[in-house]
């Protein structure tokens, strides 16, 4: 009597958990084993559903790949960047947006604006502002000529510049979430502490030395790990930027390499995408294994 | 005598001092809310300048004088921006819909139920968490192709209706309601399911919208799934339209009508923040990442 009333309780937990189970092992579960098999899957033909061989092929095929390493060369420009200069604009912004009290709270909803937008549609604007056609200068090129530099084309033109816009629009893209987390994370120091420092006469710089950045040390350090994560799987701004062909423009990045592998006119290999998109997951966790490793030496917590 | 001179002073130089840092400040944040700011104006100014106004200044000009709302009925009228919005609309409404279903009964089977092999379900659970989409996308693409979902709000919706994060967070919330609460409803003989929905739905409401903000603004702002699955304009979203529109849009480069595309994509995101901006801000601290 007690067993079968087990067990029909048992029936009902499962059952509530029932439909998250099939949707994470239809599109999660499943895609993962097999992001592994077609990784290993030689020379596999997404119309016959055939392959001939299994090994290290497809690998060996996408690290010899000119436009992949173009794409992990334009990634990594990208993360060593923007994830220490965002984090490092995100840190001063926040600590006058915490010093201040008049119009606090205007900058905050301003600061925070870029989240709630399309990356797609407000990177389309960025192309316009940075843009140099034949019948426009484009605004930048007019500051810039107002400064006595010369103009150029940031969307087509050197490589130098196309890096600089799309670092710019990165970092204007991922700062309302580091200034966020990282104001919050200022009003949530104990006020005591700065009260005995100031008791004490410690000077204004010192007190943000000893006690304002420690306690705060592991927030920021959050915010690094999640911006590497983030950066490495750069996509969508970039689109927004220099358009579908990726390639063609030279900006690809390692996300993109992996959807061009898929789908478009250069897609049709999921092997090779399979392979792309496993090198990139070994990346972030390394580098985030690496962060971990580092913080547990120099985080107060 | 002096000593009282040099009191003063140093009150002075100290009153100064602040005043300076003050400003520093000011013109710091002042200058970031113009970069924020700037792009969102630029993109206003140009969609009302008109097509031969805008492409005859060699040199962008900060204003106009003549606005025109002709870029928007171009906007609506030469591409289906209309239905961009609609489709964007009907899988945002739905994937939220469908999603908050599914970890509703997740959480509550998590937090509130006894069964066996709970424990160990809940850390694979957690273990999913730190699979990025980006390794399993390639086989969802396989398998809506094969399955002959590609074009269809089906394809585009279903992959996205689990959030292990979010069913976390709705445990952690439901585990918060007292027991006693559970215990008397049994006694009067109430159902799980209906306990699940008279009571514990009410109460979690705070996180419930906050994890609906955060699910809407996802699926707002989508690029990359929608873009691998539709290829029929019929079933394009805001994202992959505004990129079909610059792709291939009013034939040649008419930028204001772009530029009034964007501006009507941007502004339903840009009004629920400023209805909820309290709500919103308080929920991305909590659960969001984005970049």
């Amino acid at each position: 009597m007690v067993k079968r009333k087990f067990s029909r309780s048992s029936l009902k937990g499962w059952l509530y958990l029932l439909p998250a189970i099939l949707f994470l092992g239809a599109f999660m579960v499943y895609p993962l084993i097999d992001v592994f098999v077609y990784s290993f899957e030689e020379g596999y033909n997404s119309a016959s559903q055939t392959y001939f061989g299994t090994g290290m092929y497809n690998y060996s095929y996408v690290l010899h790949d000119p436009y992949f390493l173009q794409a992990v060369k334009n990634t990594f420009i990208l993360v060593i960047i923007t994830v220490p200069l965002s984090t490092g604009i995100a840190l001063l912004i926040s600590i006058g947006l915490h010093s201040i009290k008049p119009l606090r709270e205007l900058f905050q909803t301003i600061f925070f604006l870029p989240y709630v937008t399309n990356t797609l549609a407000v990177g389309m604007v960025f192309m316009i502002l940075f843009k140099k056609t034949a019948y426009s200068e484009g605004l930048i090129n007019l500051l810039i000529a107002w400064f006595g530099g010369e103009g150029v084309d940031f969307i087509d033109g050197p490589y130098w510049a196309k890096m600089f816009v799309l670092c710019f629009y990165t970092i204007w893209v991922v700062m309302p979430f580091k200034i966020l987390i990282l104001t919050s994370a200022l009003s949530g120091v104990n006020q005591e502490y700065y009260h005995a420092a100031r008791v004490d006469g410690t000077s204004k710089f010192r007190i943000f030395m000893r006690i304002t950045l420690p306690m705060i040390s592991p927030m920021i350090f959050y915010l690094i790990i999640t911006g590497f994560i983030g950066a490495f799987k750069a996509y969508s701004d970039v689109v927004a930027l220099f358009g579908t062909d990726l390639n063609a423009a030279g900006m690809n990045t390692i996300v993109g390499y992996v959807y061009d592998m898929l789908y478009g006119d250069s897609g049709g290999y999921p092997s090779y995408a399979s392979a792309a998109a496993i090198i990139l997951f070994a990346i972030i966790l390394t580098i985030t294994c690496i962060n971990l490793l580092i913080s547990n030496k120099k985080i107060h917590y | 005598m002096e000593t009282v001179t040099d009191y003063i002073k140093i009150e002075k130089r100290a009153k100064t001092r602040s005043a300076i840092t003050g400003t520093v400040i000011y013109v710091l944040l002042i200058i970031w809310a113009v970069i924020v700011l700037f792009p969102f104006y630029w993109m206003i100014l140009t969609s009302v300048k008109s097509y031969s106004a805008y492409n005859s200044e060699y040199i962008p000009k900060f204003f106009t004088l003549s606005p025109t709302l002709q870029n928007y009925v171009d906007a609506f009228t030469t591409v289906s921006l209309a239905r961009y919005l609609v489709n964007t609309m009907i899988f945002t409404v739905a994937t939220t819909l469908l999603m908050l279903i599914v970890i509703t009964l997740a959480a509550f089977a998590f937090a509130r139920l006894d069964f066996r092999g709970k424990n160990i379900m809940f850390i694979v659970f957690l273990s999913l968490m730190m699979i990025p989409n980006e390794l399993v996308i390639i086989t969802n693409y396989m398998t809506v192709t094969n399955l002959d979902m590609r074009n269809s709000f089906a394809g585009l919706i279903l992959p996205s209706v689990t959030s292990v994060f979010y069913i976390y967070l709705l445990k952690e919330n439901f585990e918060q309601i007292p027991d006693s609460l559970y215990y008397a409803a049994k006694v009067d003989g109430t159902s799980d399911l209906k306990y699940l929905l008279r009571v514990m739905v009410p109460i979690s409401r705070p996180t419930l919208i906050t994890i609906t903000i955060l699910k809407v603004i996802e699926c707002w702002n989508s690029y990359v799934w929608p873009r691998l699955i539709t290829d029929d304009e019929k079933y394009f979203l805001v994202s992959n339209g505004i990129q079909e529109i610059r792709e291939n849009g009013f034939g040649r480069e008419n930028i204001p009508a772009m530029m009034a595309a964007v501006v009507v994509i941007s502004f339903p995101l840009i009004v629920l923040f400023l209805i909820f901006r309290r709500k919103i801000m308080e929920g991305v601290s909590r659960g969001g990442t984005k970049g």
